[in-house]
């Protein structure tokens, strides 16, 4: 299989003009004939299954939760980031896509990076316009903050909930939609399969979780906007039922997995207390602006706060260690996110850290309180504070917060070309399941605008682009034999499932494989860990289809549901691993102990891994090919990131 | 700590269901109250047992899929608490946990503590957006918004459609949900052209789908986990009158 990134001729700056002046087009009689399934509410999803409907196609759109609100999009804290360039600070669609493709440490494509910051201002106009309520000045105009790794005031936000305000603005427009009857939304709907006719993606196989059966649903195109995968960690700041699931079997059927190893660990979570623990919480990055993060210098002061001898406010100012201040002079606390969690494991591992776990070290807001006054401090940040007093029950504004990276978001996923389009005709990715923009690490505030992006001003054009050579293909019956097919090798797996019968339960498994994925495919990885970690992993899996324990039960059954994803974990992990043992490098979020300057910076590859490394599956227990898409950069100087 | 637990269990909608208790051992403090049930839930698995199915997803509060009825009061009796926000340091050791679904018309239970909340996704769909279509709007300056207007905008939309308001109002009203959307569009300028329809129809669909009137007891706002103010539903009913009277609604 050949690797087409399909990037439209031209100076950077005018290839989407191009492409949009010159793709094909749909007349409005024929997308009324034309179907198009969406996965996934989120931010991508939505927006798209809106657009599509707007535009005249007949949308089925799929979530598992019981409403598409709720989809994980809507924990998004910060804000959205846009090249508006209102505080007059020499911002610039440039300058945007130039930060980005930086942050990205030079791991994306530049012309998907740059279409990315050209449209963004265009989906601040389209929020504002739907009635999102951003954050104002007093002039009434659009208040900006600046956000982790960025010079410029560039982040638009809706106090500590803009996903969540972006979200509802994608729901209502996508409610508007369904009203009109353009979409139609199907709940409680988890995808389990993608059908293939004739090498074209022509429908999906889901379960519906309250009956427990399965269900057939065909179409035109497929869109995948299921979100990353960050919950084969176990512990992250992802939703309960976020899963990989559909893109992974997207991948089982012929679409390519991109950079699976990238993933970002957020510096600011709230650590990890206990076995019994479901989920980490985030703490906004925002906190960075102003909170100031340290351990103590003496590592007997900090063996004496783990043992409850001695509390923070004990330590006196000159014991205080402001690490990342000291190592990066220029960036301080705003440096980028894998910068800041690589540098605060590093100081754990030295001893330094806090907690009664010693993973743990401390975001102070003493300084910001004495320059702004506790009001102020408030107004900005009151939200997230009460968020921790609640579950950690300590006063942040008297005792410095406590804080620990943590599995955030997933930058690597489906392979797409420039169009959104994977490997197999007609099957789409968007949002966070595809792998395309933020290369090897994710900057602050840019998933949002990267949803959004593709799903209110990519996919409506490359759909409609790739729709037109379809207007001759009558709807496809769910009786034909490549749907029976994919429906009972669903069910099969569902059975085998259940048959198993063992002595474990699906959560404790799952959570033996966040130990080692989070031991040896997390912040810090080495060629010897991540051997060691595909045998585990593998081990793992055998033992999950020996020994599981899923009750046989009719119509609901969440235990079945969460076997079928970690049944899938259980496969991507593995994968993960692979990806990372690859790369003898290390790049953004993924760091190889081997690769590092002598002050333990990332050291880059660039003249043997500058490459997006896509996968094709090959069987469970076969290894997979490894496609590379080499990365031009054309339009930028590629650097060491040099945050000091 | 041990707990006691008194839950609902019912196998779906079609049956009866009933209170069934469940002892506890040695739950962590630190632990939230989902995860004293992710607790349980092993043990019923182990047991051969069917599990307790309750809706819940982001547990940090903002996706709105959590709701359980504790100790009489939605989400627990603490203030601006979601229950997956809730943790168990909150109860005393040796305490009896009461555990119910919703309990509404509009929200038949599904199995146990998970019920059908659609039909608030049904409200919005009557009118709860600005009718935009993607492209060809204005720039986001060139529509100044009064601060004080955006923050209450910013107040009404921090709803996060968990539906504790219904399940708490004896009427079984969806007065504080529909009024929050309702407001939130009502201060800003991009709200404006559709207002007086939106109201309308909300509201009529409010009736369609079988949700009780307002009798200003305001307990939705006292249980809200957001603290969505009940000044919203005063809003609400003066938009409604003055669309009424000044444009009402073509059947």
């Amino acid at each position: 299989m050949e690797l087409n990134s399909r990037i439209p001729e031209g100076p950077l700056a005018e290839k989407w003009i191009n492409y949009k002046a010159s793709q094909k087009l749909v007349n409005p009689a024929n997308k009324r004939k034309l179907d198009i399934i969406v996965i996934g509410t989120g931010l991508a999803g939505a927006s798209a299954a809106a657009s599509f409907g707007e535009m005249g196609f007949n949308v089925k759109v799929f979530c598992i939760q019981d409403s598409p609100r709720r989809a994980h999009s809507i924990a998004a804290q910060g804000g959205i980031n846009a090249a508006k360039n209102y505080p007059n600070d020499g911002d610039s669609v440039y300058r945007l896509f130039y930060d980005t493709v930086k942050g990205g440490d030079y791991r994306a494509r530049e012309a998907n990076v740059y279409r990315l910051a050209e449209v963004s201002n265009n989906i601040i106009d389209q929020c504002v316009a739907q009635g999102i309520p951003f954050a104002r000045e007093y002039s009434g105009l659009l208040a900006n903050r600046s956000f982790g790794g960025a010079q410029v005031s560039r982040t638009f936000y809706a106090k500590g909930q803009t996903g969540q305000q972006l979200l509802l603005g994608a729901y209502g427009a996508m409610s508007k939609e369904i009203e009109r009857g353009t979409v139609k939304m199907y709940a409680r709907r988890e995808m389990l399969d993608v059908v293939i006719v004739d090498g074209r993606a022509r429908g999906v196989i889901v379960r519906n979780l309250v009956t427990g059966e399965l269900e057939r649903h065909a179409a035109h195109a497929v869109v995948i906007a299921s979100g990353g995968y960050g919950r084969v960690f176990f512990l992250s700041t992802n939703a309960m039922s976020s899963n990989g699931s559909a893109a992974w079997h997207a991948y089982k059927r012929g679409a390519m997995m991109a950079n699976p190893c990238f993933t970002q660990i957020h510096p600011t979570c709230i650590p990890v207390h206990g076995d019994y623990q479901s989920k980490l919480t985030l703490m906004s990055e925002s906190l960075r602006n102003d909170g100031r993060i340290w351990v103590p210098k003496d590592e007997k002061k900090a063996a004496l706060l783990r043992e409850g001898k001695i509390k923070a406010t004990d330590i006196p100012e000159e014991e205080r260690d402001y690490y990342l201040e000291r190592r990066y002079p220029a960036f301080g606390n705003l440096v980028p996110r894998d910068v800041a969690s690589r540098a605060g494991k590093e100081r754990c591992d030295a001893g330094c850290g806090v907690n009664n776990t010693g993973r743990a070290v401390y975001l102070d807001f003493k300084e910001a309180i004495q320059r702004l006054g506790r009001k102020a401090v408030e107004e900005k940040y009151g939200n997230l504070f009460e968020m921790y007093e609640r579950i950690v029950d300590e006063n942040p504004y008297v005792t410095p917060m406590m804080i620990y990276p943590a599995v955030h978001y997933t930058m690597g996923g489906l392979w797409v070309d420039y169009e959104l389009q994977t490997t197999v005709k007609g099957l789409f990715a968007a949002g966070e399941a595809n792998f395309s923009d933020h290369g090897a690490n994710r900057l602050g505030a840019s998933a949002l605008m990267q949803g959004l992006s593709d799903g209110y001003f990519v996919l409506p054009y490359t759909m409609q682009n790739y729709l037109a050579d379809q207007i001759g293909v009558p709807r496809f019956s769910t009786d034909l034999p490549e749907f029976e097919q994919a429906e009972k090798e669903v069910r099969e797996r569902i059975e085998k499932i259940l048959n198993v019968n063992g002595t474990e339960t699906v959560d404790s498994i799952h959570k033996r494989l966040g130990h080692i994925m989070w031991e040896y495919v997390g912040m810090s990885r080495t060629k010897e860990g991540l051997e060691k970690a595909i045998g585990e992993i593998k081990k793992l899996r055998a033992e999950f289809w020996q020994n599981v324990k899923v009750p046989r039960l009719k119509g609901m059954n969440n235990e079945l549901e969460k076997a079928l994803r970690v049944a899938d974990f259980l496969e991507m992990g593995e994968l993960m691993a692979r990806d990372a043992l690859m790369r003898n490098e290390s790049c953004g979020g993924h760091f190889r102990a081997e690769y590092q300057t002598p002050d333990g910076e990332a050291m880059r590859d660039d003249v043997n891994y500058s490459f997006v490394a896509a996968y094709e599956f090959k069987g469970v227990d076969s290894e997979p090919v490894l496609h590379k898409e080499e990365l031009k950069f054309e339009n930028v100087e590629v650097k060491q990131r040099n945050y000091k | 700590m041990n707990l006691t637990l008194r839950i609902w269990r019912q196998k779906n909608n079609t049956v009866k269901g009933k209170f069934v208790e469940y002892h506890l051992d040695n739950v962590p403090k630190e632990a939230s109250f989902l995860e004293m049930l992710d607790i349980l839930n092993e043990q019923l698995v182990m047991k051969g047992e069917d599990p307790v199915t309750f809706d819940h997803d982001c547990r940090e509060g903002i996706c709105g899929a959590c709701g359980l009825y504790i100790n009489g009061h939605p989400h627990g009796k603490f203030k601006n608490t979601t229950t997956c926000q809730l943790h168990m340091r909150k109860f005393a050791d040796g305490a009896t946990i009461t555990v119910e679904p919703w309990r509404s018309a509009a929200f038949p239970v599904i199995k146990d503590l998970m019920v059908d909340r659609s039909s608030l996704d049904k409200l919005i769909q009557a009118g709860g957006y600005v009718s935009v279509h993607t492209g060809g709007v204005p720039d986001a300056n060139a529509i100044p918004v009064n601060k004080h207007c955006a923050d209450l905008s910013m107040d009404a939309a921090s709803c996060i459609g968990c539906g504790a308001c219904v399940a708490t109002c004896k009427n079984g009203s969806a007065m504080l949900f529909v009024s929050a959307k309702v407001s939130q569009f009502a201060l800003l300028p991009q709200g404006q052209v559709e207002a007086r329809d939106r109201v309308q129809k909300m509201v009529a669909r409010m009736d369609e789908l079988g949700f009780g009137n307002c009798s200003n007891t305001f307990a939705c706002e006292a249980e809200c986990p957001k603290g969505i103010s009940v000044t919203n539903i005063a809003r609400m009913n003066r938009q409604f009158l003055a669309a009424k009277i000044a444009e009402p609604l073509k059947k």
